[in-house]
């Protein structure tokens, strides 16, 4: 079957709110170890889409897949093989970073000894021994971030959805950060971007823009640059938001 | 001495410490009356803290902070009543509408109901909320909200108003819209300090002051600032940059670069060239599709200044 090849699938989804429309017959693809971009105006309708991958809300009607999992019956298995990652990154401040990743290996159903293998692994991997007994607010922006990344992927899931990843992050730390995605999608995980940094946009193999609900563009980053000749993605999505301005 | 001063803003030698964390130390600029004056850096740069410090609401440990010519720490009540301050989270009434929390601003600052009406037309000409007056500030969209706090701050007529990271969270057209609404404001005469973590935000001010781990790293126009980037820089564009960057760093190359969209920004001092790039992709067996010379932007001198500070 062709939809083993694809980690999320959506098929006209939609999702109404009273007479509004929040989300209008939006269909896409979304292939495994792909990185890919979420972009779209405030109130386009891109978290109430993520919120139906995600098993947090139904479609009104459509159809969408999620690690081949079907949204309407079959959410619980969704949240089992998808990590989640937020701006505001859910770590717990008064925990030490120790207390963090155990409290989210326990979350997620763990085993205490797995819970213990994977602290360690963790802590190893993300450098932090030294740190493994401080608490968490006292850790660099930079650092919280990668940390929230791991956490999310205590469960070994086969797709992570970031929402805004590196708002307020330094360029550098930023850079380590993509480093991180690009290694993971290595791996063949699927990651999923929401951003309004649109040079960030460009680290994405794929991008879709959203405008009044619908998928307007989607594409490589390059060809839609090409396309509306412009030199970076500001300039594309600048462009392409614009164009329905005027039935607002 | 710097009394006399008659710069809208003054800051000398600047110290804050929460703590053992230097927040800010030993930062120095002045805003000049009618500029639009960014500070651009990461959270945890020290931004919001210069801000409050000089809207009153946090003390200096040490250093000279002049609002108007008079010091802010002897001078509270006069800043307050003289400055336009828009914080980070801007406490908007989400249960009354636009016009009712307008008015609230309007009463709150004694504004005269007859000024107020004028002011209103005047903020919804500007703001294009006009249409929205009756819906509840909760309701609104991220980037009306963020119009809508301006719009509150801006009842009393302030000419100098400061405004904490106004477009954080906000997609690019409404960002857009924010930033004309304050380069109309510059062109009446208000002055601006402004603070982002968008660096491509950084252009559309007078002058910019590159803010790193309590420091300034550099201040200047725009355009100068750039001028600083005094080297080639090339792009060089591959299907999978991020191998591209990790092979450079197992040559261990001695330059800088950078990962930019589908490539690696790549420089090496002033005489490095496209020849020499050629060949250090080649003996190291760097696959690469393309190679060119690119502009260097803010972002390229921000990593070489970020990386030179903390070294």
């Amino acid at each position: 079957m062709t939809e083993n090849n694809y980690a999320v699938t959506a098929e006209n989804l939609t999702r109404k709110f009273g007479s509004f429309t929040a989300v209008d017959k939006v269909s896409f693809a979304v292939k495994k170890g792909e990185v890919f971009g979420f972009l779209g105006a405030n109130g386009a309708g891109k978290t109430t889409t993520i919120r139906m991958l995600c098993g947090l809300l139904q479609p009104t009607s459509g159809q969408a897949t999620v690690a081949g999992y079907n949204v309407y019956t079959q959410y619980e298995q969704i949240k089992m093989n998808i990590g989640y990652m937020s701006q505001r990154f859910s770590l717990y401040e008064d925990l030490t970073v120790r207390e963090n990743i155990e409290f989210y290996a326990g979350v997620y159903g763990l085993k205490r000894k797995q819970i213990k293998q994977k602290t360690e692994e963790l802590l190893t991997y993300l450098k932090l021994w030294d740190q493994a007994d401080m608490l968490t607010v006292s850790l660099p922006l930079g650092w919280k971030q990668r940390m929230a990344l791991s956490t999310a992927l205590l469960h070994d899931p086969d797709i992570i959805f970031l929402d805004e990843p590196t708002s307020g992050v330094d360029p550098d730390s930023r850079r380590n950060f993509w480093l991180l995605i690009y290694e993971l999608a290595d791996k063949g995980k699927t990651v999923f971007v929401t951003t309004h940094f649109m040079d960030e946009a460009e680290y994405c193999h794929r991008l879709s823009i959203m405008r009044d609900g619908k998928i307007v563009e989607l594409d490589e980053p390059q060809r839609l640059k090409q396309k509306y000749h412009a030199d970076t993605m500001q300039e594309v999505f600048l462009n392409v938001v614009n164009e329905g301005g005027s039935d607002k | 001495m710097a009394e006399s001063n008659t710069n809208p803003i003054l800051i000398n030698n600047l110290q804050k410490s929460y703590g053992a964390v230097r927040a800010v130390r030993g930062v120095s600029f002045e805003v000049q009356e009618g500029e639009i004056f960014g500070l651009i850096g990461p959270d945890g740069a020290g931004k919001t803290t210069i801000i409050r410090i000089v809207v009153s609401l946090l003390a200096a440990d040490s250093g000279e902070v002049l609002f108007k010519g008079r010091s802010v720490g002897e001078h509270i009540q006069f800043v307050r009543t003289n400055v336009g301050y828009m914080p980070q989270r801007f406490s908007l009434y989400q249960d009354l509408t636009v016009r009712e929390n307008l008015d609230f601003f309007g009463d709150l600052f004694k504004v005269p109901l007859d000024v107020q009406r004028q002011r209103r037309e005047e903020l919804y000409a500007f703001s294009k909320l006009g249409p929205f007056e009756n819906r509840r500030a909760g309701q609104l969209s991220g980037g009306m909200k963020q119009k809508l706090a301006l719009s509150c701050m801006l009842m009393h007529e302030p000419d100098v108003i400061l405004l904490d990271e106004p477009t954080y969270g906000v997609d690019p057209v409404s960002r857009s819209e924010f930033w004309d609404i304050l380069k109309k404001l510059a062109e009446r005469g208000t002055t601006i300090l402004v603070t982002t973590a968008y660096m491509d935000e950084a252009h559309l001010c007078d002058r910019v002051g590159l803010m790193f781990d309590g420091q300034l790293l550099a201040l200047d126009t725009p355009s100068a600032l750039l001028k600083q980037f005094d080297k080639p820089l090339f792009l060089v564009e591959s299907s999978r940059p991020h191998e591209t960057y990790t092979a450079l760093k197992n040559a261990d190359f001695k330059g800088e670069y950078n990962l930019f969209g589908n490539g690696v920004h790549i420089s090496a001092g002033k005489d490095f060239s496209r020849n020499k790039l050629i060949k250090l992709l080649e003996e190291n067996r760097i696959e690469y599709k393309s190679i060119r010379p690119v502009q260097p932007g803010l972002e390229d001198l921000f990593l070489e200044l970020q990386r030179t500070a903390a070294s």
